[in-house]
């Protein structure tokens, strides 16, 4: 174990552990931009710099390991004035269009920028202008918005295993893009945009959807294969606008295309809405209502069972459905109807 | 399921997803995790760039295959010989775990008799995967500190899926991988609530919690919960239900959140016979190519219009909440069931409706491994079964101590060569093989009704490796009539080496080129499941 001061206050942490980690475990809220974590430091947004007993210039807290005997200052005037100076900088290659930007309200930059009160900036020049590329369905790239934090191209690196999108370019024309500045060709299991601190990569079923004003947050479990990922959905009456994962869930935060982005069947105008009920073979379906739909379901199986017995009925529960629905199910098979013809899909 | 539950007495995922990171071997079969449990297999990446060996026996180049030390492309339908070949060189060189195979397991003798013929040669002859590699795996696998294996329908959809599964058990057994942390039999289940629909006895023979419906003292406890006399008779598998109904002794039936007449293999011989059934209510959220069939139609709620419990892969019990209305008069599922039952029994308050909580605890009272469980713990955190009280922290793995049998030991089991129905002869020269892709979810009703998932995947595909595709002289995009001797669909190639030659793979979300009308309905005469992985097929330009 290793001790070391951070703010006045003592701390033990494992060997390995950086001065970040540290600070956090303190309870200090120190500002970064490219650290999660889930993923490897990387040292690139300069906004986590401490200062260090020792130390000539201040070190970014997210890739210093903490020694033995360590004195460190997360907050001084001078960290203060280069952290903002940092954040200025930044801003002034952004275009300042908060009020139209889908990540409003969840935004790192937008965040950062609150916090020092930054709305003129000292070094406005030169912008970047990115041309858009995106054809395809999920992720839109706004590049221009983005602070080269690193955090979705490492993502899809270290977490994802696909190596969709690498940096190109130096100095002021870098930037993250697809090979050869084509348009994304991945999994699109959307990670990087969950990671992506500002406004430059979005999802484009989002776009034009509220944002937080009457959003509400409902914590699920996602209803597509096994791994059983927790979501967050957020929905605007009945709508569902976005699906979210929170990093300390069991997934990590961690969605697929599915879970991410399929979720546009639940409002699909193709849901069914009344009971129907085609009263003779080969005839049409009919609107009924539930009392009606329901006697008849409930007069049809128990005249089956009158005339043939309990094995001539069968029922198909559901691997989609809850555990509680299931259990409902066989047990009306089982003691309301007295058949164990009771099975689903788990064989397909 | 059942073989796992002869060998160890259940049948679940051994260890949780999180221990994959920590495993030094891991052994994927009949699993295409990256495309069916994208979230589990970055586990499984994880795990390789911390330093484990992957091991991934399948007949395609799977995306996993990119990450793997070694790769076994095995023939399709041969998994338990190439399963056993490798157990053949553990023994040969040595390899086994003494200590475990005698303090926790039983049946030994026979099964290393049973082996006798499974050299690495005939392995090789059978499978196709070279001698050298069979023994490398042996020796990845046996030799790990610690070795989780992770199968899935590639392994249990053919007539000999429960041997299959014996294999995969067997395997984990002599070299004592199972039991421990990260070390383990991993069935990854292919639905969000497949685990949980087993465990509330949504099967034949068996109550909540596994509990056989023929065994006079657990009827009893259940009648006796449940006020009513019951029956002891095993009802019918659902891939039996199909002749039932084609032969009459079934007359009615309920379907639920299921659409069988897309998901069955051969899916003509099932519509045949949901068509002649007397009466069929479906209750979905869509018109299902089920429901289509059905007379009567009930709306139900999509997941998120409803409260209840997901039982995910790894046995964790989580909170599903509802965060929106249903549309139009569509009812939450559990009101419509209850509302059914209440009628049927015609007795029980027709106004009140059912609580999720309620049920939930009359579902715990009666299972052991649940009972700790309850809604106000799952408030504060999911849980994973075995969870036997309200202060049990749950279980990560299964099997520390003992084995659910009698006797609390593992049970070796002898597994002889089997050989897949329907191989390809001179009229049906192509092995067809089925699955999903990333982009998709079983029968396509809710992802091919999301606008971006159908842009990227918009239509069926068959995968023809491109030595076959220039013999059969057709180019990317090009369309094929794909025939086997249950049904004929037409869908463009997509020419890649993903799959070898003389095999073929279409994914089976799509209804206008249904791959189950294709398939095979033979089935594994002890679990019943049937053989939608391997078929022969005829292709035509």
């Amino acid at each position: 174990m290793i001790t070391l001061t951070i703010d006045g206050k003592q701390i033990e942490v494992a060997e390995g552990t950086t001065v970040l980690e540290a600070s956090r475990q303190l309870g200090i809220d120190v500002p970064t931009l490219c650290h999660d974590d889930r993923l490897k430091p990387f040292g690139a947004c300069r906004l986590c710099i401490v200062e260090i007993s020792g130390m000539a210039k201040p070190v970014t807290s997210c890739t210093t390991p903490a020694a033995n005997g360590m004195v460190v200052k997360t907050n001084s005037e001078k960290l203060y004035r280069l952290r903002k100076t940092t954040v200025e900088l930044l801003l002034s290659d952004h275009p300042n269009d908060c009020m139209v930007c889908t990540s409003s309200g969840d935004c790192a930059l937008q965040e950062l920028a609150y916090l020092y009160g930054i709305r003129e900036n000292r070094f406005t020049g030169a912008m970047r202008e990115h041309n858009r590329v995106d054809h395809n369905p999920f992720i839109t790239r706004d590049q221009n918005k983005c602070v080269m934090c690193g955090l979705c191209v490492r993502v899809c690196e270290e977490v994802q295993g696909v190596g969709a999108i690498g940096y190109a370019e130096r100095g002021f024309e870098a930037k993250v893009i697809p090979p050869f500045g084509k348009d994304l060709d991945c999994e699109f299991c959307g990670q990087c945009v969950a990671v992506c601190p500002t406004g430059a990569l979005t999802g484009r079923l989002w776009a034009g959807k509220p944002r937080l004003e009457g959003v509400k947050f409902t914590d699920t479990t996602c209803t597509y294969c096994g791994c059983g990922c927790n979501i967050t959905l957020r929905t605007h009456g009945d709508q569902v606008i976005r699906v979210d994962s929170d990093p300390k869930n069991h997934n990590r935060g961690w969605l697929c295309v599915k879970g991410r982005f399929g979720y546009e069947f639940i409002n699909s105008g193709d849901r069914l809405t009344h009971p129907l009920i085609r009263r003779e073979k080969g005839g049409q379906f009919e609107k009924a209502s539930w009392d009606e739909a329901l006697d008849y379901v409930a007069k049809k199986l128990t005249d089956i069972k009158a005339e043939n017995g309990p094995d001539a009925l069968a029922g198909l529960c559901s691997a989609r459905c809850s555990n509680e629905e299931n259990y409902l199910f066989q047990k009306m098979f089982r003691a309301g109807l007295g058949t164990n013809n009771i099975d689903h899909c788990a064989r397909y | 399921m059942a073989g796992l539950a002869t060998k160890f007495g259940s049948g679940a995922m051994t260890n949780s997803v999180a221990e994959i990171a920590d495993n030094e071997a891991i052994f994927v079969i009949g699993s295409n995790t990256t495309e069916n449990h994208p979230i589990i297999a970055l586990r499984m990446k994880e795990a390789v760039a911390k330093g484990a060996q992957l091991i991934v026996a399948d007949p395609r180049k799977i995306p996993l295959v990119k990450f793997a030390t070694l790769w076994l492309r095995h023939r399709p339908g041969t998994d338990s010989t190439l399963l056993n070949a490798i157990m053949h060189v553990i023994l040969d060189e040595g390899l086994e775990d003494k200590d475990f195979i005698a303090a926790r397991t039983e049946g030994y003798d026979a099964f290393v008799q049973s082996l006798e013929p499974f050299t690495v040669e005939y392995g090789e002859e059978i499978t196709g995967v070279p001698a050298e590699d069979i023994k490398k795996a042996a020796r990845i696998y046996a030799t790990a500190g610690n070795a989780g294996i992770y199968y899935a329908m590639g392994i249990t959809q053919h007539i000999m899926g429960t041997y299959n599964v014996c294999a995969v058990g067997n395997l984990a057994m002599l070299t004592g991988n199972v039991g421990k942390r990260a070390a383990g039999v991993n069935p990854l289940r292919g639905q969000n609530n497949v685990q949980g629909a087993c465990d509330m006895g949504g099967l034949p023979n068996v109550y909540p919690g596994y509990q056989k419906v023929d065994v006079p003292a657990i009827k009893e406890k259940f009648e006796k919960a449940w006020g009513t006399s019951l029956s002891d008779k095993i009802g019918l598998a659902a891939t039996e239900m199909t002749g039932a109904m084609l032969d009459g002794t079934l007359k009615g039936m309920y379907i639920f959140g299921e659409n069988p007449a897309l998901s069955d293999p051969n899916t003509t011989h099932s519509v045949k016979a949901f068509s002649a059934l007397d009466f069929l209510v479906v209750q979905d959220i869509f018109m299902t190519e089920t429901a289509r069939l059905a007379d009567v139609v009930l709306p139900g709620a999509s997941f998120a219009e409803k409260d209840g419990t997901f039982t995910c892969s790894e046995r964790r019990v989580q909170r599903i909440r509802k965060a929106v209305n249903s549309p139009g008069s569509a009812q939450s599922d559990l009101n419509i069931i209850d509302q059914i039952y209440k009628r049927v029994v015609a007795s029980g308050d027709l106004t009140e409706k059912p609580k999720a909580a309620a049920i939930f605890d009359e579902a715990a009272a009666l299972w052991p491994a649940m009972a700790g469980i309850n809604y106000e713990r799952l408030e504060q955190q999911s849980l994973q079964w075995p969870c036997p009280s309200t202060d049990h922290p749950g279980t990560e793995f299964l099997f520390q101590d003992t084995f659910p049998r009698e006797g609390g030991k593992a049970l070796f089991t002898p597994v002889p060569f089997v050989s897949s129905k329907e191989l390809p002869d001179k009229e049906y020269p192509y092995v067809l093989t089925t699955g999903r892709e990333l982009f998709h979810y079983h029968t396509g009703t809710m992802t091919r009704r999301s606008s971006g998932l159908n842009m990227i995947a918009p239509e069926a595909f068959v995968e023809v490796n491109p030595a076959d595709a220039d013999v059969l002289g057709v180019a990317q995009g090009e369309f094929l009539t794909v025939s086997s001797r249950r049904g004929s669909i037409k869908l463009k190639a997509r020419v890649s080496k993903i799959v070898p030659p003389n095999v073929v793979f279409i994914p089976f979300h799509y209804s206008e080129a249904a791959a189950n009308l294709l398939t095979s309905d033979a089935m594994d005469p002890i679990c019943k499941i049937m053989e939608a992985k391997v078929c022969a097929v005829r292709i035509e330009k």
